[in-house]
């Protein structure tokens, strides 16, 4: 349904930041502002945003939910990049990591995390999950741009 | 007052609010983040800010006054506060919130109940210096200027 400017990338799962503008990220948040905030700071990298309040929406718009149906695997293959909080009420940043982690169709896709303490033991428990990177809040332009970066070598490797 | 006045006045007032440590270098953050596409940005995020502590302060106030206080319940409503001034650069509250929570962990309710006094004292202030600035915003836009870009090193 997007009308796709030229480009040559074939499959979604490749490509996030070769093709920034077909971008797709969901940005996870308890906090109101903060999903602002990173909404603002990935759409001036053209990237295009959906927000989540919490961890069962964010399975929920990847189609992991439990009530899994037909008319949600569309998104499964949009989402380029989840960017989570780590506390949130109910599930967890962690939480929500391990159960992308854990499902077939959404393994690949990677895991930000970000948290507004810096807790050693918590970014190494990520980490090994295979959170992809951690950041630390308040995010800042300048984050969001070494994020890209940093995707973009593994893209190449 | 013509145009040229009112923004000098604006630079001013922003440069006392750093000055003083209300406002920290994630508050410049934000007004970089304010463009065409976004004009009102930062008013709308600060107003965020504004409705989501109302409530906070209510909460916390209503579960110290509990007979058995819940500390992780206020605990939890301080972090929360915690990371809502610090991403929108309200400097003072942050730090009366980082000081609350060790009142928290210490289960010290009268230490709780003086640092909800002090982080509303905190909170009152940027939100009457934020109004303040926003005023002065309306009236230089309403007199065909605009907002001045604020070239502050930290």
């Amino acid at each position: 349904m997007e009308a796709s400017s030229a480009s040559s990338s074939s499959s979604s799962s490749t490509g996030f930041m070769e093709n920034v503008e077909q971008a797709h990220v969901l940005a996870v948040d308890d906090s109101i502002i903060d999903r602002k905030l990173i909404e603002k700071l990935l759409k001036n990298l053209s990237c295009k945003v959906t927000t989540a309040e919490n961890g069962l929406r964010a399975l929920e718009f990847l189609g992991l939910g439990d009530h899994q149906n037909s008319s949600l695997e569309g998104n499964i293959s949009k989402v380029n990049l989840v960017i989570t909080d780590y506390c949130m009420p109910g599930m967890t940043g962690y939480e929500l990591l391990k159960k992308i982690k854990e499902s077939s169709l959404m393994k690949e896709v990677p895991v930000v995390i970000m948290s507004s303490e810096y807790v050693p033991n918590r970014i190494n428990k990520c980490l090994e999950e295979g959170a992809q990177m951690f950041m630390l809040k308040p995010l800042r332009q300048s984050d969001i741009k070494k994020l890209r970066c940093h995707l973009m070598k593994l893209e190449r490797t | 007052m013509e145009v040229g006045q009112m923004q000098r006045r604006w630079v001013d007032y922003t440069k006392s609010l750093f000055l003083e440590g209300i406002l920290d270098g994630q508050f410049l953050q934000l007004q970089q983040l304010q463009d065409e596409s976004n004009p009102d940005f930062v008013v709308e995020v600060v107003s965020l800010f504004f409705e989501d502590s109302e409530k906070l302060l209510n909460d916390l106030t209503r579960a110290l006054e509990q007979p058995s206080v819940d500390f992780k319940r206020v605990d939890a409503h301080v972090h929360q506060f915690k990371g809502s001034s610090s991403s929108i650069g309200a400097q003072r509250v942050k730090n009366a919130c980082i000081a609350f929570r060790n009142f928290c962990e210490e289960q010290n309710t009268d230490g709780c109940v003086r640092c909800v006094q002090q982080v509303k004292q905190e909170y009152y202030l940027v939100k009457n210096k934020l109004e303040t600035l926003f005023a002065m915003e309306q009236q230089i836009v309403a007199a065909g200027g605009s907002i001045p870009i604020l070239e502050l090193s930290f």
